[in-house]
């Protein structure tokens, strides 16, 4: 076999850490509207392909979307692999840099599996295709009698195979069929997809060799720590820098060009200290003394706000969708439930706090960052420096293992720092942030109220449901007058209520922001989820119906429920709602499942009790049960189950990993999660004094997968929302305290 | 200039010396298995033996370990002069255990002291002595999981010299105050 002989592709080759005589298959996604091409010019100088097949038959997979501790650079190139019909054992995968001819890399709202499962078995599709076509030619005989096994293509009748490796010269020549020419296998016929693969970063974590973005090494590189506004919108009138720049190791004081309402993505501007140590760098910030204009925002108290939200969510709101008359009807005050839920702000708290190194030279850059939007970064970045449309390519953004993100990561505030920095010092920057950094200048879940009216019907259901909410909008970042979250955030969990109801009012309301909101972790899910979890559960109650009956009887006849129907302009997480229905006969099967594995309905000794919830999010299915005992005003967790339909499964170990995960991330939310403001400023500062779950409140954990061949749903976030209303409704079940505000340690011990 | 013994061999740091050990270890020596997650001694990300001993690198100043042993992340799998990796790594790949692995380093340098000092530890033995390091990921479930296993295997503990003198039932988390007390003592 002769290998493919080009000198710059052998450079290309170099680059790309892979061996020559490879067949390398590059194309973009969506690949509706490209064409792939096999080993062209364009290719020798960028990582923008997908497969590459080398002469000893090693596969190279490239994986485009960011690894934040869900497993996605296994199931990547894991969909792949069972399409080309590869070996596992002889695959390895090559991260992609920030660039569009991938198409989507944004790794944020569950998305990777449940919108790029099908453009992404195209891929390995394609390349087996074509491997299969060069075996064909080869043996001088019909496609169709040609069949990749493997590794191998072996002909059907004679049983004579050539390897991947051998074919991969032959293929390179070949011109890649359209992707939706191209069979797909069945789902019958999987062989890695829904089996437990080898994890592609386990072995490097365990020794400690996983490169993460505070780990990034450059030579004549300075480390950098920022004292940022304690307000939002706040700006250095003055500083001195005199006793900083005498500690040794302290190369230069910078301070960052303010910044101004809206504030975007953009950096919090403030006073750098860079260092050649992270030390010296951190002992040069204590040394600085900044005069702060602390703007308009320094008045802020969480605490009152959240009671103005919980007012605000008892006034009738403005409309988001309508069914029959609520407002017609004479409530009967002995079968009506009303309760009003408030969450505080909450942060992400990522074990690693965010990072990034960048080297700028002229119009060039190249950046080395964790993010879960590497061309949404690279566009900042572009923006930053000035560049032109078409110089965004003079970007080179790496992008590294995040150390955790849970939606952190997805603004490049830490990205612009580092290119600022690296820009003003003339030399490599790593901006590191330290965790009161993370905790107090950080992208919040929104401080929020929500509020759920409902009378009981004769039939052990309810109607007449109101639903509201109050919450400062995520807008907010890029529009200082957005006060209404848009119909996408008001889809999460609130328009989307999927009970059999004649008359129903979901309504929202116009809030101010404060500080800098964010996606946390399953976003607005976390509070409506929490809010119609515990009125559901407060309708049982008040029914004397179990909660499991309540569910059943709210949710109705087997149907698939559209929120158009109410009026409301449901984007369904930018899935077709033929494909990912709201399927009433799901989510009862879920809650009977968890229902029944947890056995909740069991009598249980005094002081315990179970609680149970449920929530349709990122097109997954997901119940929560949780037992807990109070005694002595102290709440100990006992036991929690997930159980999950989130459609087909790829990776079933990961899915479990989440959902495990997932628990975990609820039950801090659920117990001591807050963020507080005082005077503008955010009060807490570490782990101290802003907790989250330690090892000695993790209770037995169960996780029930449901088998399913419909379209995947998303798994990093779903897990979340039902899990805080099981807990609290434990608490109920318990010790009759209703916890209807969060953290639960605001009035037990947790 | 101060001399350390790192991961079984001796090596000089010229740093300042209340500069903390994780720093050292980081930008000095690029030895960046060990993690920053808060420098303040709450997360256990930055784990790393002292003599043995589960240390929070972070808050220990590289002045109170000179002429001691350290161990890291990517000393581990050496400590018992085994080529292979200890039995903590072996089950923490068993039960994949990691997410994100971020904090995984400090996880399995605080499990091998516990299995160090406590060779079959209980389950409240192993919940009291891992509540100082943080998992977000929420990996609890199978560092417990794990522990066990590593625990029944008995490359951890096999060699006598390994077996420290137990001053307490358990791990110790020192923070500089105590070192330099002890330092002064001996």
């Amino acid at each position: 076999m002769k290998s493919i002989e080009n000198v710059s592709r052998r450079g290309f080759l170099k680059v790309a850490g892979i061996a020559s005589g490879s067949f390398v298959l590059g194309m973009s996604l969506p690949l509706a509207t490209a064409q792939a091409k096999s080993s062209t010019s364009a290719l020798m100088h960028e990582l923008n392909f997908f497969v590459s097949i080398a002469s000893d038959s090693m596969v190279t997979l490239v994986c485009h979307r960011s690894e934040m501790g869900q497993g996605i650079r296994t199931s990547v190139p894991q969909i792949i692999a069972e399409e080309l019909e590869a070996d596992w054992q002889k695959v390895s995968v090559v991260q992609a840099k920030a660039d569009k001819k991938y198409g989507s890399q944004g790794t944020a709202g569950s998305a990777s599996i449940r919108n790029h499962f099908t453009s992404i078995r195209q891929i390995g599709a394609v390349a087996r295709d074509m491997l299969e076509l060069a075996a064909a030619n080869i043996w001088q005989v019909e496609r169709s009698s040609v069949k990749a096994q493997k590794h191998f293509v072996v002909h059907n009748t004679t049983g004579e195979k050539i390897s991947f490796g051998e074919l991969a010269s032959h293929a390179a020549k070949l011109i890649p069929p359209d992707s939706k020419t191209v069979t797909l296998k069945s789902n019958a016929d999987f062989s890695l997809i829904g089996k437990d693969v080898k994890l592609v970063d386990l072995d490097d974590i365990v020794v400690g060799k996983a490169q993460y973005a505070q780990d990034i090494q450059l030579p004549d590189m300075l480390i950098a720590t920022i004292v940022r506004p304690p307000v939002v919108g706040g700006k250095v009138i003055s500083f001195d820098a005199s006793d900083a720049l005498k500690i040794k190791g302290v190369v230069d004081v910078i301070a960052l060009k303010p910044r101004s309402i809206p504030v975007t993505t953009n950096p919090l501007s403030g006073v750098a200290v860079l260092a050649n140590n992270t030390w010296a760098a951190l002992e040069g910030r204590k040394k600085l003394k900044i005069k702060w204009d602390h703007g308009d925002k320094q008045h802020h108290d969480s605490n009152l706000f959240s009671k103005q939200l919980a007012k605000q969510v008892n006034q009738q709101g403005e409309k988001v969708a309508t069914k029959g008359d609520v407002y017609a009807h004479t409530y009967n005050k002995n079968n009506t439930v009303e309760a009003t839920y408030t969450l505080p702000y909450i942060n992400h708290s990522p074990m690693e706090t965010p990072a990034a190194t960048a080297v700028v030279n002229g119009k060039k850059c190249t950046i080395w960052a964790g993010t879960q939007n590497p061309q949404w970064a690279k566009g900042n970045v572009a923006q930053e420096l000035g560049l032109a449309k078409d110089e965004h390519d003079n970007i080179e953004l790496n992008v590294t293992l995040m150390g955790g993100a849970f939606g952190r990561k997805s603004k490049a505030d830490f990205i612009i720092e580092a290119v600022e920095l690296a820009q003003a010092s003339k030399r490599p920057v790593k901006v590191i942030w330290s965790r009161e950094d993370d905790i107090q200048h950080g992208f919040y879940h929104s401080i929020s109220a929500n509020y759920c009216k409902a009378e009981l019907t004769t039939k052990g259901s309810a109607d007449h449901w109101i639903s509201r909410n109050a919450y400062p909008p995520i807008g907010w970042l890029w529009n200082p007058d957005a006060k209404v979250p848009d119909d996408f955030q008001l889809a999460l969990g609130f328009g989307d209520i999927p009970f059999a109801l004649n008359n129903l009012s979901i309504e929202k309301h116009a809030v101010d922001s404060f500080v800098r909101p964010g996606w946390v972790r399953s976003v607005a899910c976390i509070n409506n989820g929490f809010a119609l979890g515990s009125f559901v559960d407060e309708l049982a109650v008040k029914a004397k119906l179990s909660t499991r009956q309540m569910w059943m009887n709210l949710l109705g006849d087997n149907r698939h429920v559209d929120p158009n129907d109410n009026g409301f302009k449901y984007s369904n997480y930018n899935l077709d709602l033929k494909d990912h229905p709201i399927d009433t006969k799901r989510m009862k099967d879920l809650i009977n499942l968890i229902s029944d594995k947890a056995k909740v309905e069991d009598k249980l000794p005094e002081n315990q009790g179970w609680g149970i919830s449920f929530l349709r999010s990122f097109g997954s299915f997901v119940a929560a049960a949780t037992k807990v005992e109070v005694v002595n005003n102290k709440v100990t967790v006992l036991e929690m189950h997930t159980a999950v339909d989130c459609g087909i499964v790829v990776t079933p170990d990961r899915v479990k990993a989440q959902m495990e995960g997932a628990m975990i991330f609820g039950l801090s939310i659920a117990l001591m999660g807050e963020i507080s403001v005082k005077e503008g400023k955010v009060e807490q500062s570490n782990f101290h004094d802003s907790p989250v779950t330690r090892i000695n409140q993790v209770p037995e954990l169960y996780v029930h997968i449901v088998e399913s061949d419909a379209p995947p749903g998303g798994i990093g976030e779903p897990g979340v929302p039902p899990v805080a209303p099981s807990i609290t409704n434990a608490i109920f079940h318990a010790s009759k305290t209703r916890i209807r505000d969060l953290p639960v340690n605001k009035v037990f011990t947790v | 200039m101060i001399k350390i013994t790192l991961n079984n061999k001796p090596i000089e740091l010229d740093v300042d010396p209340q500069m903390p050990l994780l720093y050292a270890l980081r930008d000095e020596l690029q030895l960046t298995g060990t993690k920053f997650g808060c420098g303040a001694g709450q997360c256990g990300a930055c784990t790393v033996h002292l003599n043995g001993k589960a240390i929070r690198s972070c808050i220990t100043p590289v002045s109170v370990i000179a002429e001691q042993e350290i161990t890291t992340i990517e000393g581990l799998a050496d400590i018992h002069g085994t080529t292979g990796e200890s039995a903590v790594q072996v089950a923490w790949r068993e039960f994949k255990v990691p997410q994100c692995g971020y904090c995984q380093s400090g996880q399995m340098m605080s499990a091998a002291a516990l299995l160090k000092e406590i060779p079959l530890p209980t389950d409240e033995q192993i919940i009291e002595h891992m509540q100082g390091n943080i998992c977000r990921c929420g990996t609890y479930k199978r560092i417990k999981a794990a522990i066990k296993s590593a625990a029944n295997d008995s490359s951890e503990h096999k060699s006598p010299k390994d077996k420290l003198a137990a001053t307490n039932n358990g791990v110790e988390i020192f923070d500089a105050r105590q070192l330099a007390n002890e330092k002064q003592g001996a």
